[in-house]
Formats: structure tokens, sequence, C-alpha cells
């Protein structure tokens, strides 16, 4: 039935049709209800089931956890903010109506982006802003405005992975560089205290607020002056940051919904677990040489094991280091990619005085040498095969 | 003692309809088909016209350059028609077939005492070296090259690949005193499997003998050729496939040119499934004859699923073709968003299919649909998954894709033909045509170095 209606109003998207414009939206819906009954023409026969919209998907329902989480989260600070009683449902709610606008923004922004591209390239619609689209909200602060988001999701659309060819070709993982946007063109809007707890009364919920102050727990460490760090070190709670009731980016805060999501990715192997565990290692190994030898700050001193689940750390260890399009493309490459990536991370959150979060610029920066660290074990290949032919 | 080499990489798929060791002999058709078509690299130039008189094993056509490489004819009988495609390429020759099979004499060549020299004459005469492919390139082999080898695999792990175990059955004979006679040409590499070690294909002296543990495509000669001794720029191997060494041993034995092999015919669109002894050049529509099912649409595949062809009723046996094939086409299937469903018959490596978990025994149904769009390459590491050969497989595509010859070379183009990509494309998530490419590529750098 579905079927025959595709078939009744096709007409009209083709060329020629009124509404051949929208032929892009149109291939993109048709293929996502009804699977396209294309048959291969030359080549294999036969084909795996698995196809990019799957994977894509796949990787949304992992970062559901984290997102339902997330939501709930910005209930509760909100309201223990307010110090005013509400119940579970009802933080949950509030957080739901925060967080769905920015959702909404994100995909009609993008893929309004992605279809008008679709239709001037004549090709069809690239699934990877399915994924794309739900990380921004995730890793935003939660008083980011819609405006914002929506102008640094069209940035990183068109400049981070348009220009490039789309999803496959692009060099940077474009949530993160949307996200690098917002940082360096509204740093105010993106750390700091006052940007972590919802300011905005919605449908009767919450209460509206002129200026919060709350910082994260490494804003916190940032601010502390050394003489007090054991003071600041002895408040740390190790359970508290693992289920993630802290302030923090929408998405990043509990450790347990994003190791739900792991374990979904690693599952299904669409994520590299070689990537996962190297960065956990790597920034395992750096906080711990911090904490022995590093210097006297309140930060380097935060314990090896707290660093790894405080700030961005997971959530960029599980959805964006292994985002299979900007990390390494070989085996082997992607121990050192993932070790480097945790490794820097530390670095740039112990030693960076301004700023207390490291995980977007360790990836950005890992995005880059990736190629570098592929070309070292393809050459290491080519000088094999030359070396053997003398 | 042979070296046994151990591969993890790869991917055994089973499918509905694979052939039951039992084999009938399919009676003399009226009427056979050899394309040229089946000696990729070869341009033809006809030895024959409409209505000549020929023997089995007389000359069709030569290539087009030296005139050296022939191919001949599996039947006696008359020609009844050269078939011409675009541009007038030859792309069938039609042979009416005599009631009884003549065969044109070769028992004065004694291959077995010849020299080098000799053997190579004999066999571009009778058409024998015509079925020599080379790498690089994969293509009909140069007679003029000084091969550093050829390489004969004694299995196939393809889904619904004819078993050479079973169809080389009272033909093992023919199939060492074969060796031998290409052992007088350069040396010979033969790649088996662990379950032949003690059949009676076994021992031949004449070869160094490799045993590939493995799942497809350990079977691939390429893949046993980049385990022994691989391909480096400037060198030639040549391969042939151990049906022909077959021939190449009946030719050495009884003096005569004899094209019959045993083939599968298989597939869930069989209704029973089993061997067929055939001649090349043997119409589909006899082989098919009462045994294909006709309710729904179904692909015929001249080949098995993985490296075979789309082919159609009309066609004819290939010269390197071992099995014949029919699965549901599948393009009436419509089906509801499919991308998120669990599909419990489907087959996929990937985990967020459930298919991992069926025992590796089951066999599946599946069609020809494609499930899904063509996308850039997006996944890493999923070639390299099944392609157990010392070369990083997505980047040599991507330097095809790019037209980067030089990249190619150093990343082991020499080294490969299409249908080592075949699983590689089969599990391709961004659906990429990777045997076309490869394909292309080869063409390209042949084109380039000629």
């Amino acid at each position: 039935m579905l079927h025959e209606y595709i078939e009744k109003i096709r007409p009209h998207f083709e060329e020629g049709g009124k509404l051949k414009a929208f032929r892009s939206v149109f291939d993109g819906f048709e293929t996502f209800l009804l699977v396209p009954n294309t048959t291969s023409k030359s080549g294999v026969s036969i084909h795996d089931a698995i196809d990019s919209k799957r994977i894509m998907s796949f990787v949304v329902i992992a970062l559901m956890p984290a997102l339902l989480f997330g939501m709930y989260n910005i209930g509760l600070q909100h309201y223990s903010y307010i110090h005013a009683e509400a119940s579970h449902l009802t933080m949950f709610l509030y957080g739901l109506c925060i967080t769905l606008p920015k959702i909404v923004v994100s995909y009609a922004v993008g893929l309004g982006i992605e279809f008008t591209v679709a239709q001037w390239k004549h090709e069809e619609i690239q699934e990877g802003y399915l994924v794309t689209g739900m990380l921004i909200p995730m890793i935003v602060p939660v008083n980011c405005p819609l405006w914002m988001l929506a102008l640094a999701v069209a940035f990183s659309v068109i400049f981070a992975k348009e220009i490039y060819g789309g999803t496959g070709m692009n060099i940077f993982n474009p949530a993160l560089v949307a996200r690098a946007f917002l940082f360096f063109a509204y740093p105010s809007k993106m750390s700091g205290d006052k940007v972590w707890i919802s300011t905005d009364q919605v449908f009767g919920m919450g209460k509206d607020l002129d200026v919060v102050s709350s910082a994260t727990p490494l804003g916190q460490a940032a601010n502390t002056a050394f003489e007090n760090s054991a003071e600041f070190l002895g408040s740390m709670d190790f359970s508290s940051y693992v289920i993630g009731t802290m302030p923090g980016s929408i998405g990043e805060t509990s450790v347990i919904a994003i190791l739900i999501g792991a374990f979904i990715l690693l599952w299904t192997k669409i994520a590299s677990w070689r990537t996962m565990v190297s960065v956990f290692i790597g920034g395992a190994i750096v906080g711990f040489l911090f904490n022995v030898a590093g210097p006297q700050t309140t930060i380097a001193q935060i314990p090896w094991y707290d660093h790894l689940v405080l700030g961005g750390f997971c959530f960029g260890a599980v959805f964006m280091a292994t985002d299979p399009v900007t990390s390494c493309r070989t085996e082997k490459g992607k121990y050192i990619y993932g070790f480097l990536i945790g490794a820097l991370a530390i670095t740039i959150r112990v030693l960076n005085p301004g700023y207390p979060e490291g995980m977007m610029l360790a990836i950005l920066f890992m995005n880059v040498f990736a190629p570098t660290i592929d070309y070292c074990f393809v050459n290491n290949n080519i000088n094999k095969r030359l070396k053997r032919a003398k | 003692m042979e070296r046994i080499f151990k591969l993890k990489k790869g991917l055994d798929l089973r499918l509905v309809g694979e052939a039951r060791h039992e084999k009938k002999v399919l009676p003399l058709s009226s009427e056979y088909v050899v394309s040229p078509t089946d000696f990729y690299g070869l341009t033809p130039r006809l030895c024959i016209k409409e209505g000549d008189r020929v023997l089995a094993g007389a000359p069709l056509f030569a290539d087009k350059d030296t005139e050296r490489v022939k191919v001949v004819s599996p039947v006696s009988g008359t020609v009844a028609a050269i078939v011409r495609g675009n541009r007038r390429k030859i792309t069938g020759i039609k042979i009416k077939a005599d009631e009884k099979n003549q065969y044109a004499d070769f028992k004065q060549l004694d291959l077995l005492n010849a020299t080098p020299e000799k053997v190579l004459e004999a066999l571009l005469e009778t058409g024998m070296f015509a079925l020599f492919r080379q790498r690089p390139y994969d293509v009909v082999a140069n007679p003029g090259d000084k091969p550093k080898g050829i390489f004969v695999s004694g299995f196939n792990k393809m889904p619904l690949a004819a078993d050479f175990s079973f169809t080389v059955k009272g033909e093992e004979e023919a199939f060492r005193t074969g060796v031998k006679v290409l052992a007088k040409l350069a040396k010979v590499y033969l790649g088996i499997q662990p379950e032949q070690v003690n059949t009676p294909i076994l021992p031949i002296e004449e070869a160094e003998v490799n045993i590939f543990d493995g799942p497809n495509p350990s079977g691939n000669v390429g893949v046993q050729i980049n385990h022994v001794a691989p391909v480096n720029r400037g060198e030639v191997v040549w391969t042939i496939a151990p049906e022909e060494v077959v021939m190449i041993g009946r030719l050495a034995l009884k003096g005569v040119v004899d094209q019959r092999k045993t083939i599968a015919v298989a597939g869930s669109g069989i209704i029973d499934p089993f061997y067929y002894e055939v001649l090349t050049g043997a119409p589909f529509a006899d082989i098919l004859k009462d045994n294909h099912k006709t309710d729904g649409n179904w692909r015929i595949i001249k080949g098995n699923p993985l490296v075979g062809t789309q082919s159609c009723m009309e066609d004819a046996v290939g010269a390197h073709q071992t099995e014949l094939c029919v699965i549901p086409e599948g393009d009436d299937v419509h089906e509801v968003l499919g991308w998120i469903m669990p599909r419990l018959n489907d087959f996929s490596v990937n985990h967020s299919y459930h298919s991992w978990l069926s025992p590796k025994t089951k066999a599946y149904d599946l069609d020809c649909r494609i499930k899904g769009g063509k996308r850039n390459m997006i996944m890493s590491g999923e070639y390299d998954r099944v392609f157990p050969m010392d070369i990083y497989a997505g980047y040599l595509i991507k330097a095809i894709i790019t037209g980067d010859i030089d990249r190619q070379e150093a990343l082991g183009i020499y080294e490969v033909a299409p249908e080592d990509f075949a699983v590689a494309e089969f599990v391709d998530s961004s659906k990429l045509e990777l045997q076309k490419i490869v394909r292309e590529g080869l063409d390209i750098l042949r084109k380039e170095n000629a």
C-alpha cells in the first residue's frame, strides 16, 4: 500500500514534475520508508544487509541513554539550584522541554542544508547528519541560545563537511567543529559558571532566573588556588560523577549512560574498541603522571580516575574519537590515535589555565594528525613491498 | 612436507541450495556457444567463417596481435553463426553440434616427453594456453612471458561454489598429469585446503603443495600467491583453474582436447541442486530444463553469487565457469523501514543484526537487492577484516578511484584481481562496486604500461 502511494506521487518529484525542487527530500523519505528494490547489475549479486542508514541509526540509538539522562539532569540542576521540590518526572519533562527545541533546530538547519546540497549535486541524501545533528545539542551548555546553535550547525555542515564532499570525506568531526565555532566565537556562552543551569521557565515548570552561578567540577578545580586544593579534593565525589548528577553539557555528564551507549557501539562493532580503550589508557597514564609529578595546581592534583569521568572525556572517547571518518583508518593507527587523544585531553586540561576542558581540542587536533599516523603504517607496507622487489 | 598457512580474515557464507554431491551427465546439446568475452584481455581474430566444419579442438579464433593464443571448439560441428554486439564486437560463436563428438587428433604432441618449448607450442595450438590467466592485470596470459610460477588453487570457498574435491573424482590421474605438464613451463604451486590432504589428487612431486586453512576467500589463487610468492613489479605469474589442469592432463593422456567439466547447478531457484558434467559452451536452457523455479523473479548467475555475472537463459557455459546459480532477484520486494528491522532471515557481518549468533552452518536465501545506497567510504577496517592479503585494501581502492597510478603500484595493485575484492564488496556498508573499480584500475594500468 505504501509502495503504491509512493509510486503514485513519484512523478511529481521527477524531472518536469511540479515538485522537482524537492526530489532529494522525496528520495530521502522514500529510501527511509521503503528499502529500495534496486538490484546489483555488476559485481557481487548478493549484499550484506548492513547499510549506512542502519549504522547511523544505531549510533543515534546509542546516544539515547546519555540524552535522556541529560534531560533529567537539566531538571535536577535547575530545581536544586532554586531549592524547589519536584518529582523526577517533572525534572525530566522540564529538561525535555529545554532540550527539544535545540534538537529540532539542529536537525532542521542541518538537514535543510544537506537536502539542498543533495538536490544541487543530484546525489542521494547522506545519513551522516543524523548522528551529527544529535551530537551537537548534546555537547553544548544548556543555556546556549537557539540562534547560536543554528549558526554553529550551518557553519559546521557547510565548512566542515560539505566543502570536502560530504560524509566520509571530512577531515574534522563536524559536531566538534560546531562546538569549537561556538567556543571561539562566543566564549562567554560556552564556559564559565553562568551557562550550566537553565534560566527559563517552561509551561509553568521551573523558574525564570536572571543570573545563575554554578561551575562544573573542572571549572571549580581550575579556579581553586593550590593552597585550598586539599579541601576541594576532599569534596570530590566519584560516584556522583559516574552517575552524572553534576553541571555540564547536556549529554556529557553521566558516565553510566555513556557506557550503555559504548556497549551498544562495541557490541554492534560500529565503533572501534581499539580507539575507545586507547583514549582511556592515554588519559589515565597522563593523569597519573600529573598526580605524581605535575605542577602545583589543583587541577593537576585531581586523581587520574576522576579525570576520566569528569567533563567531556567519556562522551568524547565513546562518541567522538571513534568517528570512523575522522579517526585513523589503519587498525594499528587507532591505538596511537586514541592514546594521544586521551593524553592530550588531560594535558590541555591541566596546563591550559584559561580553559578547564581539553577533550574537544584534543580530538580536533588528532583529527589533523590521523592521516599522518596512517601514513606511517601504510608506508611501512609500501616499503616492505619495495624491499621485496629488489 | 607441505607448508600450512592459517588465515583468519575472511567470511564463510552459506546460501540455500548448495549442490548435493551427485553427478549427472548432460547429453550432447544441439548448439554450443563459445564467447571471446570469457577470455578477458584477448582481442579475437576469427579463424573460421559461418558454415565451416570444425572438430572438437579446432581453432575458432586467435588473439589479434600475435595470433599465437588460440581458442578452440569444444565440439565438432558446423559454425552456425557469429554473434556480434555493440560496435560489431564478437560476443559469441555458435556451433551446431554433430550427433557424435569427433575430436581433432593431437596424439603426436606427446606432451609428457616434449621439451618446454614444444609443450608451450602444443598448449597454444590446442587452445589450452588461452585458459591461463596472468597476474598482474588478471588477463589472458602472454606466451612471450617467463612466469616465475604457475599457481593452481585446488578449492573454492565462495558461496555455492563447485567443490573440486568432488568434481575431480575419477579424474585424479588426469589432474596429476596436467600438473606434470605445467611443471615443464615453470614452477607449479598447488594450494589445497586441509580436507584435501589425504585425497587421491596427491601426492604430486612436480608441484610445491601449500595448505591454506581459513575462511573464504582463502581458495582464491590471488590470496595464495600473496602468501607464497607475492608478485613484484616486473614479475609475472600465471594462474589456471584446477578443472582446466584436468583438461591439459586429458590432452597429455589421450591426445584430444576434451573440454568436459563438472559444474555445480545451485541456488534457491533450483528445484534439485546437483552437479552436471557439461562441455564448455553448453546452453543454460538445456542445463536448467525443468529444474528451476518459475514463480517470481529469479536471477541466473554465470558463476557464483559473489564473483559471477548476471546472465540469462540464452547464455551458455563460459570457459572459466564452474557454477550456474539461480537466486531470487528481489526487485519485487518492498521492505518497509528495513534499515531498522531485525531482518531475521537476512545475513550481515555487522552485529546490529543477529545473524552472527546463528550457527555457522545456517544457510541463507539472499536476493540481489543492494539494500542500501552508494556512499563515500565511511567505515574503516571493513574490507581489511575479510581481505586476507598483506595489502591495505581500502587505501588501494582509494588510489584507484583517484587514478593515482604510482600509489596503486606502491600499494600492490599488481597482486590483486577483481575476484579478491568480492567478499569485501559483499560486506561493504557503503555499497561501492569494488570489483568493477579494481577491474577498471587494472585496465588503465595495463594500457599505461603497454
